[in-house]
């Protein structure tokens, strides 16, 4: 089996659009949460929302990157993971280095379309109007992966995982599967949504799990998540190919686990995570004694923050107290498909880096949940495992294990 | 050129992000790289502007501006005479 290292990254986040931008502001702890502006669509003054404040991307410009036509059939999600695997592969030099038909693109959206699929409804329902020639390819989840593969002109196995906010830690762990067994050598793997529309705030605010001021992961008096867009992608390769090339090696991915709660659409069951834990552990050989860091789900409601801090404890015992947690989540939002990407992001730059990031906004953590949240500065640690963990509703849950490098 | 042809010929530019004093009505949809999407876009900008109906055969054999654009005068002129 191929070990598996990443080679490339790229981002387009509410904390930067390019992965130096995402850094800083990552390990700054400045939060890209800001008050809801531009809703199309929205009466006033949003009304019938509780909360006022989103993660927001205002710094991408479309036309900076793409051209009109590209413009025309794609919505703002396909664009930012356009840019993202860009900037990846760019990095990676992936095209130079390995054959179109040996790289596969595994991406993470469960949204798709969202906004231009809102805006052709709501032109169909108050006016029985046409819907545009391009609405079916604007908005289905694919589009993404589609669209990045025509870009990169990449031929290789190419598809989109709908897994809620699990996707895009999915979608990396399929690629890290494929490229470890040889299927492929190398994959653009992450996620990408761009969410924000008016019925999509509307339809979170009814499920009163949103935050009415900001995503306080952990915290003892956290109140909710907060909603975002975004894209990150990371290129793996095989370690053969990076050594014999003398890549910037930036991590290894090591361990891939999986399960589901099959329990309930939207509790959460200690279990389900505890056992995609387990299994990404036992995927990448390594004990529990390992882990220095875990980057945590950590959407800031009370049910995830409890349920996922007892299933630390249900895997690591009672080390499980000492082990640094935080969620990247008070900082970039949850952009729910892309939420698992942008956060093995945040983990690659942490264990290459040798700094784990804080956990943003905690005045007070949550003593009960007896975890060693890492609060107000990043924190140091040696070459050490991490796991990076996504839990979706509906019970799926996906965690990867990475490795420092060097 | 008259108005239809103008207006015709603004929504092509704008389709393919192109200047419209480059568009003339001899100017072939291969010239202009005008491929299958592009047409049902282009068709579907030009129903709006002008509240025609292009129907499906019509689309086949339309190979330049000037097509389309004798096309949308017959169907104006038909949509005009049924009113009156």
């Amino acid at each position: 089996m191929n070990r598996v290292v990443i080679t490339g990254l790229g981002c387009v986040t509410p904390i930067g659009s390019t992965v130096s931008a995402f850094r800083e502001r990552l390990f700054a702890g400045a939060t890209g949460i800001s008050p809801i502006v531009d809703v199309a669509d929205a009466p006033e003054g949003n009304p019938g929302v509780r909360f006022t404040q989103a993660a927001q991307i205002f710094d991408f410009d479309a036309t900076k990157h793409l051209d009109s036509g590209i413009i025309t059939s794609t919505n703002r999600n396909t664009q930012f993971a356009i840019v993202a695997a860009r900037q990846a592969a760019e990095q990676a030099k992936l095209k130079e280095h390995h054959l179109p038909g040996e790289i596969a693109i595994i991406m993470g959206c469960a949204c798709g379309g969202r906004s231009s699929e809102e805006s052709e409804v709501k032109n169909l329902y108050t006016r029985n109007a046409r819907a545009h020639p391009l609405t079916i390819v604007r908005t289905m989840a694919s589009a993404g992966a589609s669209n990045v593969s025509i870009d990169l002109k990449i031929t290789g196995p190419t598809l989109d995982i709908s897994t809620a906010c699990a996707s895009s830690t999915h979608a990396i762990g399929l690629a890290f599967h494929m490229v470890r067994s040889g299927m492929v050598t190398a994959a653009i793997a992450g996620g990408h949504e761009a969410p924000l529309s008016w019925g999509f705030y509307r339809a979170w605010d009814s499920m009163r799990v949103v935050s009415p001021t900001r995503c306080r992961p952990f915290a003892a008096d956290r109140d909710g998540m907060s909603l975002g867009e975004g894209a990150a992608m990371l290129v793996l390769e095989t370690l053969e190919s990076a050594e014999a090339r003398n890549a910037t090696i930036f991590a290894e991915i090591v361990g891939f686990g999986m399960s589901a709660d099959a329990n309930h659409i939207t509790q959460p069951q200690a279990e389900g995570a505890a056992l995609a834990m387990r299994k990404a552990l036992a995927d990448a050989g390594v004990s529990p004694d390992e882990v220095g860091y875990i980057s945590a789900h950590g959407t800031g409601t009370q049910a995830n923050d409890a349920t996922e801090s007892a299933a630390i404890h249900q895997v690591f015992g009672e080390r499980a107290a000492r082990i640094p947690v935080s969620s990247t989540k008070g900082l970039h939002g949850h952009s729910i498909g892309a939420s698992g990407a942008l956060e093995a992001l945040a983990t690659t730059l942490a264990l290459q880096e040798g700094r784990l990031p804080q956990n943003g906004d905690v005045a007070e953590p949550d003593a009960a949940l007896k975890v060693d949240l890492i609060v107000k500065e990043p924190r140091a640690t040696g070459p050490t495992v991490a796991l990076s963990n996504s839990l979706a509703f509906g019970g799926l849950n996906a965690v990867i294990a990475l490795r420092s490098w060097g | 050129m008259d108005d239809i042809a103008q207006r015709t010929i603004a929504i092509i530019a704008k389709a393919k992000n192109i200047p419209t004093d480059t568009i003339t009505l001899d100017t072939s949809f291969e010239e202009l790289n005008i491929d299958s999407l592009d047409k049902i876009n282009i068709s579907f900008e030009v129903e709006e502007a002008f509240e025609i109906a292009i129907p499906d055969e019509a689309l086949g054999s339309l190979k330049t501006v000037g097509d389309v654009v004798r096309g949308v005068e017959q169907l104006v002129a038909a949509k005009t005479a049924k009113k009156s």
